[in-house]
């Protein structure tokens, strides 16, 4: 029974705030299901929480996680779907490519920046360029290795009277591109929603056969004779050092009736050149937001008096 | 113990260092551990990045294609590369490239013995791209670096002074035992390679004016 009545205090925390429903009136549903009914007690929960859900008319994705997140700096944000609290400016504001999106852009605060999503549905305040704020209850999420966070209905923005230096949490490496790794080039994803795991010979790893959807990317590998580095170049990155867009991709992959065909021209106009790569790292690869192709004469002079010197 | 083996990085080296690296060795047991040659300088290496001028391509091979490519570097020092039906990639390259061309070559170093006795170093490409002059140049400037940080490591490293405060190098000591080639041409090798880019340059001053 304490059992059950813990479950429904916890239920009760979600939702006091858009429902008037008492502990008791929860504890009861649960007790029905799981004594009556024999429903194991996870399924019970998870029943009666859509059940207030409905009521209170909002997503299952909106459901806080009982208010008192972690207060966390931008750079801690290492996971998908946590329930958190920043404080941050808003850097930039980008155009927003669907209706369903009032506002997206990028927060950054002392240790880095970040990109954020606003939804037109969860009917917030309009955020301004520049200004700083304490935003409670977003929800952390992870694409291609990026991570963002995503401003819900039971987010709560206060306005900061601070300002913020934003830090940067970037590496910049050098070195000549050796290697392009398998993966890279015309790729096909899964169309399922949150899922874009590439497919093997049109097959997802969670979903099965689908029908992929076509994106770029190259993982390399960039070496200076001491370190190794791991790059990844999302579509645009690839498209920037490549100068193949998507849509040529298709063409060349369409053509030759061949996807491999456009990794291995990639290959051939790349591999072999020094670059300069900037951009935020996530587990082994830094990702590209910044690339430039190490072109200009080298200056043999330091090196030709350093060697003459020993 | 790191869970996953880590890339090996790509030495940078002259072609005269490199052609004299003839000895080999594993670092365990394993049948699949890496082979390293031992560069003179007190360095493995499992791995090169080399750049410079493609001179000569010849299909070498009897019953199916094998192509040997010859790429110099500015002290006029030769590196041999051979590409077979496992390095379709590479051969193909080596096969359409015309010589003279700018080329990259990514590749593991390989030795050979001859009948009589000599050890021949070569590499087997992972991948061969024509690059430019400006690469080219870059890779001549970053490898003298590399090569005087051996060198420097090299001679710090004096066995017969226990007090030269340098810490003693495995691979330096491996490369006292193993070779009797002294560090100083390796020196020269860098100083001519340097020279002979600052000669380039004067060439091109003097063809502006």
């Amino acid at each position: 029974m304490t059992d059950l009545r813990t479950q429904a205090t916890e239920i009760h925390e979600q939702f006091e705030d858009q429902l008037d429903v008492s502990v008791d009136d929860i504890e009861e549903r649960l007790d029905t299901l799981v004594n009556e009914y024999k429903v194991p007690v996870s399924e019970a929960r998870r029943s009666v929480t859509n059940t207030y859900l409905d009521e209170a008319g909002i997503d299952r994705d909106e459901l806080g996680g009982g208010g008192g997140n972690e207060q966390v700096q931008i750079s801690d944000v290492d996971a998908p779907e946590e329930w958190v609290d920043v404080t941050a400016k808003v850097v930039e504001l980008w155009d927003a490519t669907s209706d369903a999106v009032a506002q997206v852009g990028l927060l950054g605060d002392e240790t880095g920046t970040i990109k954020f999503t606003k939804w037109s549905k969860s009917d917030l305040p309009t955020l301004e360029e520049g200004k700083v704020y304490h935003l409670r209850n977003v929800v952390t999420d992870e694409w291609e290795g990026r991570f963002s966070v995503k401003l819900n209905r039971t987010t709560v923005i206060e306005e900061r009277d601070e300002d913020i230096e934003v830090g940067d949490d970037d590496v910049t490496v050098e070195g000549a591109l050796v290697d392009i790794q398998s993966g890279s080039g015309l790729i096909n994803r899964c169309p399922e929603e949150d899922c874009t795991r590439v497919l093997q010979n049109g097959r997802c790893n969670e979903h099965g056969e689908v029908d992929g959807e076509f994106d770029l990317r190259i993982k390399g590998v960039l070496d200076d004779g001491e370190d190794v580095h791991e790059i990844l170049f999302d579509r645009e990155a690839t498209e920037d050092l490549t100068g193949i867009t998507l849509e040529e991709a298709k063409d060349m992959a369409m053509d030759a009736l061949d996807t491999s065909v456009v990794a291995d021209e990639m290959r051939a106009d790349v591999l072999g050149r020094y670059y300069r790569i900037s951009g935020p790292t996530f587990r082994r690869y830094v990702l590209v937001d910044e690339m430039e192709q190490l072109s200009d004469p080298a200056d043999p002079e330091t090196v030709l008096i350093k060697a003459r010197s020993i | 113990m790191a869970a996953t083996p880590t890339r090996e990085v790509a030495r940078r080296v002259f072609a005269g260092e490199f052609n004299d690296a003839t000895y080999t060795f594993k670092e365990s047991d394993d049948e699949r551990a890496p082979v390293y040659v031992l560069l003179p300088t007190g360095e493995r290496a499992n791995r090169v990045f080399v750049v410079g001028t493609l001179m000569e391509t010849t299909d070498v091979g009897t019953d199916s294609e094998y192509w040997q490519g010859q790429v110099i570097d500015p002290n006029g020092d030769r590196f041999y590369m051979y590409a077979g039906q496992y390095q379709p990639d590479a051969a193909s390259m080596l096969r359409e490239l015309e010589p003279p061309a700018y080329v990259a070559v990514v590749g593991k170093p390989r030795t050979y013995e001859t009948d009589d006795g000599e050890v021949n170093v070569s590499i087997r490409p992972e991948s061969i791209t024509e690059v430019d002059a400006a690469t080219r140049d870059r890779w001549v400037v970053e490898t003298a670096e590399r090569t005087l940080e051996r060198v420097q490591a090299f001679t710090a490293d004096d066995p017969d002074d226990p007090d030269d405060g340098a810490t003693v190098d495995e691979y330096v000591a491996m490369a006292r035992e193993q070779y009797d080639l002294p560090v100083e041409n390796y020196r020269r090798l860098v100083v001519e390679a340097l020279e002979s880019l600052e000669a380039d340059d004067e060439l091109e001053a003097t063809a502006d004016d």
